[in-house]
């Protein structure tokens, strides 16, 4: 995820803190992980380098986190860009569990049980995540929702995955 | 086998065949109190059997099923009967409704099976109609009622008689996700709320996911994905 | 619109009928069934005429003893014959006894060659009973040897007992009446009986009664599975055809059903034929030959029940419209209005109305007003019902869950209910009505016998020559006999041919006398005359003339050769009154004890026993036939019912309630298709019920309840309109209006049985369709 665009996107409905920035993308988006005021600090210097935005003024007190930032013309038009731009679809072409399977067909190992065990740390995380849908607001559950849509795909796989692992070592072993 | 301490229902090795076809071949289960435990599986592999033996309606052709210390295998169909009407409720995929009855009716059925009087049973039926939202469907025909809508009304019939043990099989199989997930949560929570303990059979990884534990058959046996790691 | 298209149409619904897996044949099959028993019902009643005919002239072929006949003398063709009918239980065996007197005489229908004395020639039937383990009393009777079988020509039934055996001395006991001497077998003078026209409206009313149920019948079985149907005609528009090739492809399935029907009813027929003549009901049976429908009538069933079903199912689908994407009623199931449904037997009420009144004085009904206004007044049944089931149902209170479950039921489709129950309340309306209306008219047709069953329960007469005395005594000692009063009578006229007056003569003795008329006072010797019976004027007059000789047993024109023994009025004529006799009716003549008769007047004179009994031993009326049997093989038990009755009435009384049980059993038929047709609908929700612990009972009453609801409101209905229609038809023939309460029930019990067998067949595939299989998607 680009934080520069996430901030600009974030400043486009009028100047901020430093500070009411982190807030706001942490409130949003930051779930997992929230912003460190660095890393803030590091992207709006970069952004103001680059005429995105501007200082609209300082606080006395000093110190980057009192600074209110705007954003600027060159900003808006970068934000419409970003925004316009569809992301690239994940291939999901390199799969460790594929090769974690082959390699446990080829040295004789217990496929299945990979896979048993695979299934049973994906639905768990699942659990998990449906959990915390039914207790955070919609933002949670939009975001729950894409994490448990991308699980219940690779559940889908080690499913099927399983159900044709003989013909699999076949092919693999021979 | 003895059944795992605190149970509340347990099977072990149950064997069940339908004609040529074996649907279940030593299949174990239990389930404690307010326990929610999902049975996974393709289709065909013999968990909606697994669910029809533990609710005691499919007589296994062998293996032991003990509910609350007593064996489901000895009960005449009588016994097994009454047992469903009184300790057990069931969501199916469909056709479960019954179409000529109102929905607040077909809440009141259970109770009204077990001899609750007309009244008490329909206004029992209205106070788990407005936990799961559709008390405003309590005159409309199942007929008239969207898919998502009914299955709650089953729901809310499941949960009438305040079963120890709810069976759901494919609760939503029928429902886009919105509908189904809202089911799950409405089910599951009344569930916790009554400490009752739910088998649900799914083939949807995101409907077992409301669950606490998971339960894989193929081929007629069971796997506790809890054993495996 | 070119044939070519509907003819692709029509092909593409009968395909449609047979495919479609187990399920469309499965379907495909129960409408051939249904609509094959209505035509196999049909084809029988259009085979009903020749059955009778062929009946009628089997039995005018092998006519013999006949009056004409008197004056036959012996010659090369002549055969002497008697008429020994007799009776086992309340079986009737219609019995012969021959004797060759020409070489050339006849032989009797069915018969190869004469039996010698003491041989006889049997029916099949007659055969299997003589040799079955309880018939000892009857193979004492009837002890001749079996030398052969009565072909099928000689018989009227394929269940008829009948016998002829050989005998030898039959020439002396000619009287025309059971003993004759004849040179050919066959009604010489036969008539064809002018139709009375009240019987003529019961034949009328029979059939409209009995097909108007069949009718109805094959409506609703052309609708078996009319759901699945709509269905899969909405894929048909879907995939692009349009509201006109759909019905022709309904139409279609319908005629497929319907022809592949007929095939079902051909079949049926000819199995019902053969069972028809291995079966006797109510006393008659028939050959299977006999059923042979005639060629019209027959091909006309065969061109009416296509296109009948064809009609229903286009009428069926009038208020549907087929969208590609499912079936849309098109009116709202609107309230059902009451007031065009009344039009249907407020019409028929008005077509019958202008007869009411006209009786059998004033010439035949309208035949097509009868049908007419009797035809609408039972479709009236079919309008009505429906609203009636919706009406009462709308407004049923609550009650166990079964009565709730079926209740319910009934609400969302009482329409469907109705059309099930339309068949056996049309039945039982009909057959309600016609009950009434022999009833009614029975004491037209069923003469009052009029005998006194206190005094005696059997009469038995003696033939020409045959003692009294030997056959008294014999009674006397017969067991279950209490008590015997015997006459030897005859009549005496003032000439020896054609007499002007006459009087009856009765010998007997005073204890006998005394049964017939009131006695001052008797003694062997005595002799009476009756002085005030008032059909008798001759006597009074002939007995002041003591010392006038009369001759009894006189001859007249056309009977000839008869005694005409001399016979003088006796002197001392007692008077004697009247009182009403053992037959309920008045002796007159002289009465006199044995003593008072010159021995030359018996051969004049006829034994004739009356018995009283004692009912309680078993088979007493065969002792006694038995025993009449030994004392005179030509004797003439008879047995005294309360009523006799006219054969003619007896035979549409039984049409009636054979077809009565025909339709009614097949309408149960129909019942029982389409109630396991809708158990099998609802497999999956019964299984479930069953899943959540309901109680097979529970589900059992359920379905009881749904089909003892609407019956009991369509039997209701159908006996309000039965009596009203049987109340129209008894003033129609001037007959007092009352009401058979005891046929009413049984119609009306019948019609119940017919729903209760029907539920407990269904119970058995319900509790199959309740097994938790139904859950099983897999």
């Amino acid at each position: 995820m680009s934080i520069g665009h996430t901030l600009l996107g974030l400043l486009e409905s009028g100047p901020r803190h430093g500070y009411d920035l982190k807030r706001a993308f942490d409130e949003k988006f930051g779930h997992d992980r929230p912003l460190h005021y660095g890393q803030v600090y590091s992207t709006m210097s970069r952004l103001l380098k680059n005429g995105l935005v501007e200082v609209d003024g300082i606080e006395p007190g000093g110190g980057p986190e009192r600074k209110r930032y705007a954003i600027t013309d060159a900003g808006v038009t970068d934000v419409q860009r970003w925004l316009a731009t569809p992301e690239k679809p994940e291939p999901y072409l390199q799969s460790t569990l594929y090769t974690k399977v082959v390699l446990a067909l080829l040295t004789r190992r217990d496929a299945a049980d990979i896979l048993d065990t695979q299934r049973a740390e994906h639905l768990r995380m699942m659990r998990m995540l449906t959990e915390r849908k039914r207790k955070g607001d919609l933002a949670d559950q939009l975001i729950c929702d894409h994490a448990l849509f991308h699980l219940e795909a690779d559940l889908r796989w080690l499913e099927l995955t399983a159900a044709r692992l003989d013909k699999l070592a076949e092919v693999v072993v021979k | 086998m003895t059944p795992p301490p605190g149970s509340l229902l347990a099977a072990s090795e149950l064997r069940k065949a339908y004609g040529p076809t074996l649907a279940l071949d030593g299949a174990d289960f239990s389930i404690h109190p307010g326990e929610v435990v999902a049975v996974m599986g393709p289709s065909g592999s013999g968990k909606s059997t697994l669910l029809h033996c533990l609710a005691g309606i499919v007589p296994p052709d062998s293996g032991s099923i003990v509910y609350d210390g007593r064996e489901l295998a000895t009960m005449s169909d009588a016994q097994r009967s009454a047992l469903r009407r009184s300790e057990f409720g069931f969501v199916f995929q469909f056709g479960q409704l019954v179409p000529e009855l109102t929905c607040v009716e077909n809440v009141a059925l259970p109770l009204r099976l077990n001899g609750t009087p007309r009244k008490e049973a329909e206004r029992a039926a209205l106070t788990w109609m407005e936990r799961l939202e559709v008390d405003d469907l309590r005159k409309k025909r199942p007929g008239e009622v969207s898919g998502g809508q009914g299955q709650r009304v089953a729901v809310a019939r499941s949960l009438v008689t305040g079963p120890r043990v709810l069976f759901a099989d494919e609760p939503t199989g029928a429902l886009d996700s919105l509908n189904g997930e809202r089911v799950m949560e409405l089910l599951t929570d009344a569930a916790r709320s009554t400490n009752a303990a739910v088998v649900l059979v799914t083939h949807e990884a995101r409907v077992a996911a409301y669950s606490d534990r998971e339960i894989v058959v193929r081929d007629g046996k069971s796997r506790d994905m809890e054993r495996v790691v | 619109m070119s044939v070519r298209q509907w003819v692709r149409d029509l092909g593409m619904g009968v395909r449609f009928a047979f495919v479609g897996g187990r399920e469309g044949w499965v379907r495909a099959l129960l409408t051939a069934v249904g609509v094959g028993l209505g035509v196999a019902l049909l084809l029988l009643t259009t085979a009903v005429p020749s059955m009778q005919s062929v009946r009628h002239d089997r039995e005018s072929a092998r006519a013999d003893v006949d009056y004409s006949k008197l004056d036959q003398k012996a010659n090369d063709h002549s055969l002497l014959i008697a008429d020994v009918d007799t009776d086992w239980r309340d079986k009737d065996i219609r019995g012969r006894a021959i004797e060759q007197e020409g070489p050339k005489a006849p032989l009797p229908p069915g018969v190869d060659s004469f039996p010698a004395v003491g041989e006889m020639v049997v029916s099949p039937a007659l055969e299997r009973l003589l040799k079955s383990d309880d018939a000892a009393l009857l193979r004492e009777r009837l002890p001749d040897k079996i030398v052969g079988t009565i072909g099928e020509s000689g018989l009227i039934g394929s269940h008829e007992l009948a016998f002829v055996r050989g005998a030898d001395g039959l020439a002396k006991a000619i009287d025309g009446a059971r003993v004759a001497r004849i040179d050919r077998f066959g009604d010489t003078s036969p008539t064809d009986p002018e139709t009375d026209p009240v019987l003529l409206l019961l034949v009328i009313v029979v059939f409209v009664v009995l097909l108007l149920p069949v009718g109805v019948f094959i409506a609703a079985a052309v609708r078996f599975g009319g759901e699945r149907r709509d269905r899969r005609l909405a894929a048909l528009r879907l995939v692009g055809s349009d509201g006109h090739m759909v019905r022709r492809v309904a139409a279609g399935e319908a005629l497929a059903g319907a022809v592949l029907g007929l095939v079902f009813g051909t079949v049926f027929f000819l199995i019902g034929r053969q069972i028809a003549g291995s079966v006797e009901v109510f006393g008659i049976s028939v050959f299977p030959s006999y059923l042979d429908p005639s060629p019209a009538l027959a091909l006309l069933v065969g061109l009416a029940v296509p296109t009948a079903a064809v009609l229903v199912t286009l009428f069926a689908m009038r208020g549907v419209v087929i969208e590609p994407l499912g079936v849309v009623r098109t009116a709202k199931p609107s309230r059902r209005r009451l007031w065009w449904r009344l039009l249907m037997p407020i019409g028929g009420l008005a077509m019958l109305w202008p007869m009411i009144g006209q009786g059998r004085e004033n010439g035949t009904f309208n035949a097509y007003l009868v049908i007419g206004g009797v035809l609408l007044l039972l479709i009236g049944i079919t309008t009505l019902l429906p609203w009636v089931v919706e009406a009462v149902v709308s407004r049923l209170g609550s009650g166990g869950v079964a009565w709730q479950l079926a209740v319910r039921r009934l609400q969302l489709s009482s329409g469907t209910a109705a059309r099930m129950v339309n068949g056996v309340a049309v039945a039982v309306a009909g057959a309600i009505a016609l009950q009434m209306l022999f009833a009614g008219v029975e004491s037209d047709y069923t003469k009052d016998s009029g005998k006194d069953v206190a005094r005696a329960q059997m009469e038995v007469s003696l033939s020409r020559h045959s003692e009294l005395g030997p056959a008294v005594e014999r009674f006397r000692t017969t067991k279950g006999v209490e008590d015997v009063f015997a006459y030897d009578r005859g009549y005496a006229g003032d000439r020896r041919k054609e007499p002007e007056l006459g009087f009856e003569v009765s010998v007997g003795e005073c204890a006998s006398l005394r049964e017939v008329a009131v006695l001052p006072s008797c003694k062997d010797g005595d002799a009476f005359y009756v002085s005030d019976a008032e059909w008798d004027r001759d006597t009074p007059k002939l007995a002041k003339q003591a010392g006038r000789t009369m001759y009894l047993d006189p001859s007249y024109e056309g009977a000839p050769g008869r005694q005409e023994v001399a016979f003088t009025i006796p002197k001392g004529l007692r008077p004697a009154h009247t009182r009403e006799d053992l037959t309920g009716g008045e002796r007159g003549g002289l009465l006199l004890t044995p003593k008072a008769v010159d021995p030359s007047a018996a051969a004049a004179l006829r034994g004739q026993v009356y018995l009283q009994l004692d009912k309680s031993v078993p088979d007493v009326q065969d002792l006694v036939r038995n025993a009449a049997a030994a004392a005179d093989p030509l004797s003439y038990p008879m047995n005294w019912y309360a009523t006799e009755t006219a054969t003619r009435y007896a035979t549409i009384r039984t049409g009636l309630f054979v077809g009565a049980v025909c339709v009614l059993t097949l309408i149960g038929a129909s019942l029982l298709v389409s109630q396991l047709e809708q158990l099998r609908d609802r497999k999956k929700l019964l299984s479930s019920l069953v899943a959540f612990g309901t109680r097979r009972r529970t589900l059992s009453l359920s379905v009881l309840w749904q089909t003892a609801i609407p019956i009991t409101l369509g039997l209701l209905l159908s006996a309000v309109v039965g009596l009203t229609l049987g109340a129209v038809l008894l003033k129609m023939t001037n007959t007092p209006v009352a009401v058979d309460w005891a046929s009413m029930l049984s119609m009306t019990g019948a019609g119940a049985a017919v729903i209760i067998v029907v539920t407990l067949l269904s119970l058995p595939p319900l509790m199959r369709l309740m097994r938790p299989d139904g859950l099983r998607t897999e």
